[in-house]
């Protein structure tokens, strides 16, 4: 019998810096069918856990990794077949896979070796980082407290046939955390000089939740730049928002502090772990951080209300606006995603919160590839 | 000798030396009645000392003082029914009771604090002249300590780092003959404490610690030279107390009628007195007035403190860190 | 931005941004520069290890030379802590501190509390100890936790260079006094540290490692010994969490206590000596607090209660190692078994 029908599951590499991944548990049995987009298992990396779903179909006829292992990018997780292909058949698969597999070469300081550029902007230095090569132009802008790396599972998919910059607006990541006075206004300027710096005249602009209010403002200020506007959970077309959350962050100085409220942001609480708490902890630590933040959370937020609404002007843009929310957002409701215009498309997936692009990566990427 | 101060000047010093004194009486009398808690160590005779050197200094200026630090802190400005209170450990002291005695302290009047460690005081003002220098505003720091303190190795190595560092320190020995019970001409290896100065690379004069004048005179060189940038000095006050060591000892390491002559002999105050008004227009109805002035002031802070509430319990866990 | 630095360097960069920062932070202690007075070259050393190398040329005055006379020095940064200085006061090695305790622990550390809340005394002692050099009995030991012990000090054992940046910044700028202890075999160890300056809050304890099976409290060096015999029994399936507290005063209780309610297991490790140590204090509030999550006595890994030996022979018995914390925790893990 061949075996061609035989397809092995691998350690996905989840953004640049992945280079191992630890299995935490199959989420289906051996022998059951597995359709493509099918939730496998849980994955942690060294940035955060998620679902890894299936991007081939069969019958799991093996489970090879155990849950708790941890194995390098690429290493055998597990085997689909079709259920009449013999068991001998699926031994010498699995044979012959770990015969020739090579683990990646694990290079010290592989993360720092990620080529992160600068862009001089104003009195700002500006990080970011670009991915892929193509006729269109992305720019991804991240939201309130968050960085180019909340792109992880975003970026390279979609680079794979455009080119994707990523940014760190003013006060985030690690461009200057200086803010000026630190508003929506104030970041989309920001955008647009970043775009005139790396020499895009016009881009696709994915933003979440601030960062799409900051995509929306800057394809009002300059409409000819943006070719379509990707709003992921967006601030800025509604009232509410969750003030105690946007605040506790802002203040928050431990992980005990921190972690409930990073826990509001998915549908899936066990997703934040350990790395991306110290992170954001690291993050929050540098100097300047927490008066950048609240200086921008004081430009949009009055208590549990947003200031700025921009909805308003999503009828009056003549380009595509795609509203993408996850239901289970606690903190800006998926009900903003009711009743826009009709040249909105809308798309609310059930059951995933605020980070909605992280948690069901690859339902929103098709979503923005489409 | 008062020539160099005026009337206001001596008026002020007199009305110090006799707040010290008087504060001092009272604290004898009140801790023998059983109204004032732990031990304390009183001043009363070596007034002319803290007030001559004082006399020297502005409120941007620092002093440290010893287990004997009543006398310092009402000469370098802090208030008196606030030490009285602290004395006896009621919440309206100046350190809301947690101090007492031997640990008062009012930095915003440049008092570093009394210390209850012998020798504890002089590299403290080390690190306070390092201030006044690097601040450049013309500061100084003083010391002051007794013979003890003088045999002490952190005394030394403040008065070779003030001089390695040219700090403008003034290190004040007050020398009463005794360090508890044992007698300073046995335990001190020099006749005079001065005298270890030179080793140290710096002036070292001995004054007569009962003659205001004198040491108001040898001081004034010494901060002279301080906010000068010159370097530290080391003073000398040979003087007396006129009580033990501390409220209970029973002194029998002097001799009889040691501390009666001493009163009737040597009191600074009476010196004083008796010196301006013979040289000056002030005349003794005018230190009466002051006396009484005085005495007004003792038996408020005595009744206030009396009245004071005890500092509340929630205040013993206070105060140990500025944040934990 | 994230690069890899060397422990030491971190603790440099710290000094040198924070210096930048604020005029009155000022350094002292005994050849901090190094050259003071001498007919050769100043900043000859820059530390007896050559951490605070570079400073002077930068700070010139703000950096000075000190007698040796550990209680005059380690007094005068009190006092000018306490008349309007942030002095950063090198003493040498821990081990001196017999030479200038009072002024620590009866001075700098009571200040606020005898004077009733009027003085602030920010004070930074950087220190170095442990043992591992060869340096015998006077010029290795592990004495924090008698710091510890101290109200009115804070206490701070960095154990990456991470923390050493992010923990002296914290000191630097925290308005207590500060015992800031260094371990001198971390000096040349290399980790992430960011360029920009950040500081860590004091009481919060790293997570080093999850693991379910047995919480492993490390302090110091100690942290890389238990993660270095964490991977070798997570081979064999036991999962180590490796808590590091960071600081020993304030201590990070909750962290403690949340592991162990997780784990049921704990073992202690601490460089110091058994008696009186931060190892016991550790199991005296896991014992006090979480004696219902306990499944199995608590392990502590300590130096023995001897001097610190010179012979490597000796010394190497005296510290402990990945092998004695991978076997205490072997023993508590097959606990009832």
């Amino acid at each position: 019998m061949s075996n061609t029908t035989i397809t092995a599951i691998t350690m996905p590499k989840w953004g640049l810096s992945m280079v191992e991944g630890k299995v935490i548990e199959w989420l289906v049995e051996e022998n059951a069918d597995v359709a493509v987009g099918d939730e496998i298992l849980d994955i942690e990396t060294e940035k955060i856990a998620n679902t890894f779903e299936a991007l081939d179909g069969g019958v799991l006829r093996r489970k090879v990794a155990e849950a708790d292992q941890t194995l390098p990018i690429g290493a055998l997780l597990g085997v689909l077949a079709e259920p009449d292909t013999a068991d001998a058949d699926i031994d010498a698969f699995i044979e012959d896979f770990q015969a020739s597999y090579v683990p990646p070469e694990i290079v010290e300081g592989e993360e720092a070796a990620i080529s992160y550029e600068w862009a001089d902007i104003d009195d700002y230095k500006i990080r970011y980082l670009r991915m892929g090569e193509g006729d269109r132009n992305i720019v991804l802008v991240h939201g309130f407290g968050g960085d180019l790396d909340r792109w992880l599972f975003t970026q390279g998919p979609l680079s794979a046939s455009a080119n994707v910059y990523a940014l760190d607006l003013p006060g985030h990541g690690q461009s200057t955390k200086t803010v000026g006075d630190g508003s929506v206004a104030a970041m989309a300027s920001i955008v647009t000089k970043f775009m005139d710096h790396i020499g895009v005249e016009h881009a696709h602009l994915i933003g979440h939740s601030l960062g799409g209010a900051v995509a929306i403002q800057t394809a009002i200020a300059d409409p000819d730049k943006v070719d379509a506007l990707s709003l992921i959970a967006t601030a800025g077309i509604g009232t509410e928002i969750n003030g105690t959350y946007i605040n506790g962050f802002v203040e928050a100085e431990s992980r005990r502090e921190i972690k409930p409220l990073l826990q509001q942001l998915v549908g899936d609480p066990s997703l934040i772990n350990r790395n991306l708490i110290d992170d954001i902890l690291k993050y929050k630590r540098l100097d300047g951080v927490t008066e950048a933040l609240r200086t921008i959370a004081s430009e949009f937020l009055d208590g549990d209300r947003q200031t700025v609404d921009l909805r308003h002007h999503l009828a009056s843009v003549s380009i595509p606006v795609r509203v993408i929310w996850g239901s289970a957002d606690q903190i800006i409701p998926a009900g903003h995603a009711d009743n826009l215009p009709d040249n909105v498309s809308v798309k609310v997936i059930e059951g995933f919160g605020h980070l909605v692009h992280v948690e069901a990566a690859s339902e929103v990427n098709k979503l923005l590839q489409g | 000798m008062a020539a160099s101060l005026s009337v206001e000047d001596l008026l002020d010093a007199y009305r110090t030396m006799k707040t010290i004194r008087e504060f001092e009486e009272r604290v004898h009398v009140e801790f023998a009645k059983g109204g004032i808690p732990g031990f304390v160590h009183l001043y009363a005779g070596e007034e002319a000392s803290a007030t001559g050197v004082c006399m020297n200094l502005t409120e941007d200026d620092y002093i440290a003082s010893n287990h004997r630090g009543h006398g310092h802190c009402i000469a370098k400005g802090v208030e008196v029914s606030g030490m009285m209170a602290e004395i006896y450990g009621k919440g309206s002291g100046t350190c809301h009771g947690k101090g007492g005695s031997m640990h008062i302290a009012d930095l915003d009047v440049g008092m570093m604090g009394a210390n209850g460690i012998v020798g504890g005081g002089p590299p403290l003002v080390c690190g306070a002249a390092l201030s006044a220098k690097l601040q450049g505003k013309g500061g100084v720091a003083l010391a002051f300590f007794g013979d003890g303190a003088s045999n002490q190795g952190t005394t030394f190595e403040s008065m070779n780092l003030a001089t390695v560092w040219k700090l403008p320190v003034v290190f004040i020995a007050e020398n009463n003959g005794y360090a508890e019970a044992t007698a300073s001409s046995w335990s001190v290896s020099c006749k005079d404490i001065s005298t270890r100065a030179e080793g140290f690379g710096m002036p070292g004069v001995t004054v007569d610690g009962h003659d205001f004048f004198a040491v108001h005179e040898a001081t004034k060189t010494a901060v002279e030279r301080a906010r000068a940038g010159e370097g530290p000095s080391l003073i000398e006050c040979k003087l007396d107390r006129f009580f033990g060591h501390f409220e209970g000892d029973n002194q029998k390491y002097r001799a009889p009628n040691e501390v009666k002559t001493i009163r009737e002999e040597k009191d600074c105050i009476k010196r004083f007195s008796a010196t301006i008004t013979a040289d000056t227009d002030i005349t003794p109805d005018d230190l009466a007035v002051i006396d009484g002035e005085v005495q007004a002031l003792i038996d408020s802070a005595v009744a206030k403190a009396v009245a004071d509430t005890e500092p509340g319990p929630e205040t013993l866990l206070t105060d140990v860190y500025i944040k934990y | 931005m994230a690069r890899k630095i060397l422990y030491q360097d971190a603790i440099n960069e710290a000094l040198d941004q924070e210096m930048a920062r604020d005029d009155s932070i000022i350094v002292m202690g005994e050849d901090v520069v190094g050259g003071t007075g001498a007919n050769g070259e100043m900043d000859a050393w820059g530390g007896v290890l050559g951490v605070t190398k570079g400073l002077y040329g930068k700070y010139g005055d703000r950096i000075m030379d000190s007698p040796i006379s550990e209680s005059a020095l380690v007094g005068a940064a009190v006092g000018a802590a306490a008349t309007g200085m942030r002095p950063v006061c090198e003493l040498m090695f821990i081990d001196f501190m017999g030479v200038c305790f009072d002024q620590i622990y009866n001075q700098a550390a009571k200040f606020r509390y005898m004077f009733g809340g009027k003085a602030k005394t920010p004070v930074v002692i950087r220190t170095m100890y442990g043992a591992g050099f060869r340096a015998a009995a006077q010029h290795s030991q592990c004495l924090y936790n008698i710091f510890t012990h101290v109200p009115g000090l804070k206490v701070v054992m960095p154990s990456s260079p991470y923390d050493a940046k992010g923990l002296l910044i914290q000191a630097i700028r925290d308005d207590d006094p500060v015992i800031f202890c260094e371990h001198k075999a971390l000096y040349a160890t290399e980790g992430d540290v960011p360029e920009e300056s950040y500081a860590i809050p004091f009481g919060e304890a790293n997570i080093v490692r999850e693991g379910d099976d047995v919480t492993i409290v490390a302090l110091g060096r100690m942290v890389r010994f238990a993660a270095k015999a964490a991977d070798t029994l997570a081979a064999d399936g036991i999962d180590c969490e490796i808590i590091d507290p960071r600081t020993t005063s304030p201590l990070d209780e909750d962290t403690i206590l949340e592991s162990v309610e997780n784990t049921g297991r704990l073992v202690v490790v601490d460089e110091a000596n058994p008696r009186c140590s931060m190892a016991t204090d550790i199991a005296s509030l896991v014992a006090q607090k979480g004696f219902g999550y306990l499944q199995a006595p608590i392990e502590m890994v300590t130096a023995p209660h001897t001097p610190v030996p010179f012979s490597g022979a000796l010394e190497d018995l005296y510290i402990p190692s990945p092998e004695k914390i991978e076997s205490a925790v072997r023993k508590t893990a097959d606990y009832g078994n």
